[in-house]
């Protein structure tokens, strides 16, 4: 007998992009950067320090393998290979555990110093929402790191949180930040801080025939609530930006600024040419990486490992 | 005189009838959404258990979480004041009293009275809470009580790097990977949550004698690791869960 597959409603698409306008054979300095996440783990490749190819998939229980996935995926549809890079540098939680990464980062400073190659210099405050922890970083205007506050205690306000949320209510994860605005009026926020409990609270609105769509609207406001006392510690300014998967979900982002009284950035690359590129908030931190990569080959602080 | 005490929690509520001061009925009843209706409708149950009707009965004080949903209650009292009582019933040295259930865990300072002198609550937090174990449980693929019996006979320390609920069956699905044995986990989850909750009674600063009440109280597991992490004994009463219920009835009955 066959079992009909469990739908996995936490489940986000994964995927990968290479830039057709790059002939990497020409380029001089290959680098990568991998960020191997709780959640998701990113792989992106830079030509010369220019965006040529990321992928994006979900970290599995070990995290070298989570790692050569992320950059698997983000090689798989060129013709690079490991041997051709120069230069690899592994961030994120599991990034002790990256293979084919020369030397570490911490994701703080390179979810910073992506965010500022993405939105570009005028980027003062990031708020990275992760998927166990979410970090606000005000940084500087060459995305160096001034100052950070974390949580990574508590799954309240994570990217774990709403895949907790969007399987209980059996709604994919992508459709609750618009359907979270299908409603008449903005309803009150869930109560709860905990996760565990903050589920007790929605099956109880649920039973009380409140609308799934004001449900989602009263998650994500609670979540929008929850970052905001991290941001209130730190200090926004702008430039504002999210990154990291949160920032894909417009019911938290769209109460979290309303909240804040401040707008973020549009999702655009700082970078005209860039503009027809896909802009995944999730890479920042791969990209920083990437990044930091390439300064270090063209500054001549690291030798190269290219091997053909 | 009838006088009865309901304790109305996170997921259980627990009726006890006294008459003359004694203990003529006690009852137990899982709580759904609708907690004012099945708290109604437990009272009745136990009452008929006792063969009482509802008038017979003299005084009724509700206690718990949702005690104030309660419509058929003369009165509503505190959690810890209802717990410090139903304790001091029953073991009047009691100084401290831990009382961890479903979704709160709370320490109290107790006077030789039953009085409650200062106490220290958490109850935003599922780390700490029996909803912790049953969530590490459920991952760990056993019962509580399996649980309970399987982390007596680990010697093991494992630290657990989670404190919330969520990230804790992350990681305990991650330890079943990496092989270590069910027993080793099971008392690294109680070793985890006796830390929590020791914290709560550091608050209020422990006391002896010590008194553990509330559901987890049954959990032999996790009692052994509390009495570790505090390093003193720990008494636990005869049907710990009821001990609100206890405190409130005994406060009916005395015309609180």
């Amino acid at each position: 007998m066959v079992e009909e597959a469990k739908k996995e409603f936490w489940r986000w698409p994964e995927g990968t992009w290479v830039n057709p306008h790059i002939n990497w054979k020409q380029g001089k300095i290959i680098t990568s950067g991998v960020d191997v996440g709780s959640v998701s783990s990113q792989g992106v490749v830079l030509v010369d320090g220019e965006l040529y190819s990321f992928g994006s998939t979900r970290t599995g229980f070990d995290s070298p393998d989570s790692a050569r996935k992320a950059l698997n995926i983000a090689l798989e549809q060129t013709d690079v290979t490991e041997e051709n890079l120069d230069y690899c540098i592994g961030t994120g939680y599991g990034r002790v555990n990256v293979p084919m990464a020369q030397r570490t980062i911490t994701e703080i400073a390179c979810h910073a110093r992506g965010a500022h190659f993405m939105y570009g210099p005028a980027v003062r405050t990031i708020m990275d929402m992760g998927g166990q922890d979410c970090k606000a970083i005000n940084c500087d205007e060459k995305g160096k790191v001034l100052n950070f506050m974390m949580n990574d205690k508590c799954a309240a306000g994570t990217g774990r949180g709403m895949e907790v949320f969007a399987d209980l209510i059996q709604v994919p994860v992508w459709e609750i930040g618009p359907r979270s605005f299908q409603i008449d009026e903005e309803p009150e926020m869930i109560s709860s801080t905990c996760v565990v409990f903050a589920k007790s609270e929605v099956l109880g609105l649920l039973e009380q025939g409140v609308p799934e769509n004001q449900v989602m609207a009263s998650y994500c406001a609670a979540m929008a609530h929850r970052i905001m006392a991290l941001l209130h510690r730190l200090g926004v300014q702008e430039k504002f930006v999210i990154t990291g998967g949160i920032a894909k979900n417009e019911g938290v982002v769209k109460r979290l600024e309303k909240e804040l009284g401040i707008k973020t950035a549009e999702k655009v690359w700082y970078k005209p040419e860039y503009k027809d590129y896909p802009f995944d908030t999730q890479i920042a931190g791969a990209v920083g990486a990437a990044l930091f990569a390439h300064a270090m080959v063209s500054k001549g602080k690291v030798k190269s490992v290219r091997k053909t | 005189m009838i006088a009865v005490g309901i304790d109305v929690g996170g997921k259980n509520a627990h009726v006890i009838i006294l008459k003359g001061g004694e203990i003529l009925a006690k009852g137990e009843a899982a709580m759904g959404i609708h907690k004012a209706e099945e708290a109604e409708h437990l009272y009745d149950e136990t009452l008929k258990k006792a063969g009482m009707k509802r008038e017979d009965v003299g005084s009724v004080i509700a206690t718990g979480s949702a005690g104030k949903r309660v419509s058929f209650a003369d009165s509503v009292i505190p959690d810890a004041a209802a717990d410090a009582r139903g304790v001091n019933r029953l073991i009047p040295s009691a100084r401290t009293v831990i009382d961890v259930g479903a979704e709160e865990g709370r320490a109290i300072k107790v006077s030789p009275k039953g009085r409650v002198l200062d106490f220290a609550v958490n109850e935003k937090c599922a780390a700490g809470t029996g909803t912790f174990v049953e969530t590490m449980a459920r991952a760990l693929e056993i019962t509580v009580e399996e649980m309970a019996k399987l982390s007596l006979t680990s010697n093991q320390s494992i630290p657990m790097n989670a404190q919330c609920a969520v990230f804790g069956e992350s990681e305990v699905v991650s330890l079943i990977h990496q092989k270590i044995a069910k027993q080793d986990i099971a008392k690294a989850v109680h070793d985890a949550i006796a830390g929590r909750i020791a914290s709560v009674a550091r608050v209020v600063g422990l006391e002896q004698d010590v008194v553990m009440i509330g559901g987890v109280a049954k959990n032999d597991g996790f009692v052994d690791a509390l009495k570790k992490e505090i390093d003193m004994d720990l008494i636990v009463p005869e049907d710990p869960e009821y001990m609100g219920a206890l405190g409130s009835a005994d406060m009916a009955a005395a015309g609180v």
